[in-house]
């Protein structure tokens, strides 16, 4: 007990110096490189969505009895292979995959433009503005926010007409509190600074002095923050899929596919495992892009 | 400085209210931007256009709109939301009988994170940018990364389906409920986790720090008497904030491992375009968020000195 109570304590100080002072140079080289790891495989994804619906053949209703519920690397009845198996009508997974990545950046990159639009305008009036506006707002943060955020996005998506628009909007509904927090943050102190008040005394329009005296200035948090909203919209979305909610039947996503494979859980848990796997990777890279923005422009994490 | 407490709950439940008053609306709102409306699905497919008429003009669907939101405020204060047509019973009581599930899952998910996070932020933070504190800040990071529901499906196959220790789905004993807390409190873990480490490691800098070193404490127990109480305040208070995120997300999880809370219910009544249970079922999960954000602020008020003399100024 003593001894490593003693250890402890004499281990905090010398450790830490010798860590910065032996930090050889060749693993900060490759610290350089491997931050860029998580663009690589984003591009990656970017790609897949983009190309892969042009080279991938898939059919949602077509059944194949022959083909189902195929393992990994298996040969499938056309002569292909099923890289990462077949479902329980016998379509591709890898099929499946990479058109889930599609339906998911779409989704995503929509819900984040109009959210981080609708956001950023409100956010800059609610900070620059101020008094009786920013009061509004804030008091309808507070609503907006005593439903956990995808229990609205339930309630919106599952009573209106199935379709991408209305996912888009059910996340966006929630999704842009986030982006007007930090643009109220950021231009309350921009407000004050000496070329607004400049612009101010020379009687610019306030309309001009929001769109090029402070607007810019505020990009920068504002792109940090669309990186982690963008995670969290694939998050949402596939949490919205998986419960048959928001997007029709024929549309393919992870959440859709995840959920289908449940049910042959035991048999074929290939199905399932794999959407999950693109979906995380994705998740956590662009989470660490986005920790590398916000630690770049600053802007706080939710 | 009573006075500033009792100005402050005040202004607090004031907010409360008015924050209530606004989650109504806003489902009133969505309610009737909803396509189909009440009194046609409680009739059925079957039901002739005099039918609707009739049903139409008994559930007031005709009345001027704000004679209708002046009526709906009306019964929404009574906790009368109408009938499930599904369900043939009044909805805001098939929501009270499944919400005692929903509590016990996020209380128990809420202890689950709670301890470990404390536990695996306490580590971290100890000695911060150490291998235990990348490795813990890796855990958090991929913790909130995986969708709970596809985590919980992996604990089925793992649990249920290959080594056969837990059921897989449904309620009724203790090991039925391990499953579903576990994944329900993952994405928590990370959080309380995270906060701990980031709170420790700030106050680690703290002068108290060295006086307490200086004195000859050994480092658990600066640690553990000095530091950890100073840095469990906002620790305390996203326990409090973070219960409402584990109301929603029980609305996932629970739908994986069948767990007959208010969450599945939810999800089946959207579903089935069951406007009442849906409409009371949000408007009880909005309350408790309001009253446990309510609980929260008054916590940190009352064991942080500095945050009354501020709401006191």
């Amino acid at each position: 007990m003593t001894d490593t109570v003693l250890a402890e304590r004499a281990a905090p100080t010398p450790r830490s110096a010798t860590i910065d002072a032996d930090l050889p140079r060749r693993p900060r080289r490759l610290g350089r490189i491997l931050r860029y790891v998580p663009h690589g495989i984003i591009a990656v994804y970017i790609v897949v969505a983009a190309v892969g619906p042009l080279v991938v053949d898939y059919d949602p209703l077509a059944t194949s009895v022959t083909d189902r519920l195929l393992s990994p690397g298996s040969t499938t009845s056309d002569g292909g292979t099923a890289w990462l198996g077949t479902d329980g009508v016998g379509r591709d997974i890898l099929d499946q995959v990479v058109l889930g990545a599609r339906t998911s950046m779409v989704i995503a990159v929509l819900t984040v433009a109009a959210a981080g639009t609708f956001g950023v305008i409100v956010g800059l009036i609610a900070g620059y503005v101020g008094g009786w506006a920013d009061a509004s707002i804030a008091r309808l943060i507070d609503i907006l926010v005593a439903f956990p955020g995808i229990l609205l996005a339930i309630v919106i998506a599952g009573l209106f007409r199935p379709g991408i628009l209305i996912v888009v909007l059910a996340l966006s509904a929630v999704g842009w509190i986030s982006f007007a927090r930090v643009v109220r943050g950021a231009s309350l102190s921009l407000r004050e600074r000496d070329w607004v008040n400049a612009a101010r005394v020379m009687a610019v329009p306030r309309r001009s002095i929001l769109g090029r005296h402070v607007l810019p200035f505020v990009v920068g948090p504002v792109v940090a923050m669309a990186t982690l909203e963008f995670a969290l919209v694939v998050l949402a979305e596939a949490g919205l899929s998986f419960l048959g909610i928001g997007l029709p039947s024929t549309s393919v996503s992870w959440g859709q596919t995840i959920a289908d494979g449940k049910e042959y859980l035991e048999l074929a848990p290939w199905i399932s495992a794999f959407p999950g796997v693109a979906l995380a990777v994705l998740v956590i890279c662009v989470g660490l892009v986005g920790d590398q923005l916000t630690a770049r422009y600053g802007g706080n994490r939710r | 400085m009573i006075m500033g407490t009792v100005q402050m709950i005040a202004r607090r439940l004031l907010l409360g209210v008015f924050v209530m008053w606004g989650c109504v609306t806003l489902i009133f709102v969505i309610v009737r931007l909803a396509p189909g409306d009440q009194a046609t699905l409680s009739l059925g497919p079957d039901a002739t256009a005099d039918e609707i008429e009739a049903a139409r003009e008994r559930f007031g669907v005709n009345d001027p709109l704000l004679l209708q939101y002046v009526s709906y405020i009306g019964r929404a204060l009574r906790f009368d939301f109408g009938d499930s047509y599904r369900l043939g019973q009044p909805a805001m009581e098939a929501v009270l009988d499944r919400f005692p599930a929903t509590i016990q899952l996020a209380l128990s998910a809420m202890a689950i994170a709670v301890v470990v996070g404390l536990i695996l932020g306490c580590v971290a933070g100890g000695r911060p940018n150490g291998l235990v504190d990348r490795v813990v800040s890796g855990v958090s990071i991929s913790l909130q990364s995986f969708p709970t529901f596809w985590v919980g499906i992996m604990l089925i196959l793992l649990f249920a389906l290959n080594l056969r220790v837990l059921p897989s789905a449904g309620s009724g004993s203790l090991s039925h409920l391990v499953l579903p807390a576990v994944t329900l409190s993952l994405p928590q873990v990370a959080i309380v986790a995270r906060l701990t480490r980031s709170s420790l490691a700030e106050s680690m800098q703290d002068a108290y720090v060295q006086t307490a070193r200086s004195k000859g404490l050994t480092e658990p127990q600066v640690l553990l008497g000095h530091v950890l109480k100073n840095s469990l305040i906002p620790v305390v208070t996203i326990i409090g904030l973070q219960t409402g995120v584990l109301l929603g997300g029980s609305v996932v999880v629970e739908n994986v491992f069948a767990w007959p809370g208010l969450g599945s219910l939810i999800v089946d009544s959207v579903s089935a375009r069951d406007y009442s249970v849906v409409q009371a079922a949000a408007l009880l999960i909005a309350a408790v968020v309001v009253v446990l954000n309510l609980l929260a602020d008054l916590t940190y008020a009352r064991l942080d000195p500095r945050i009354r003399v501020e709401a006191k100024a």
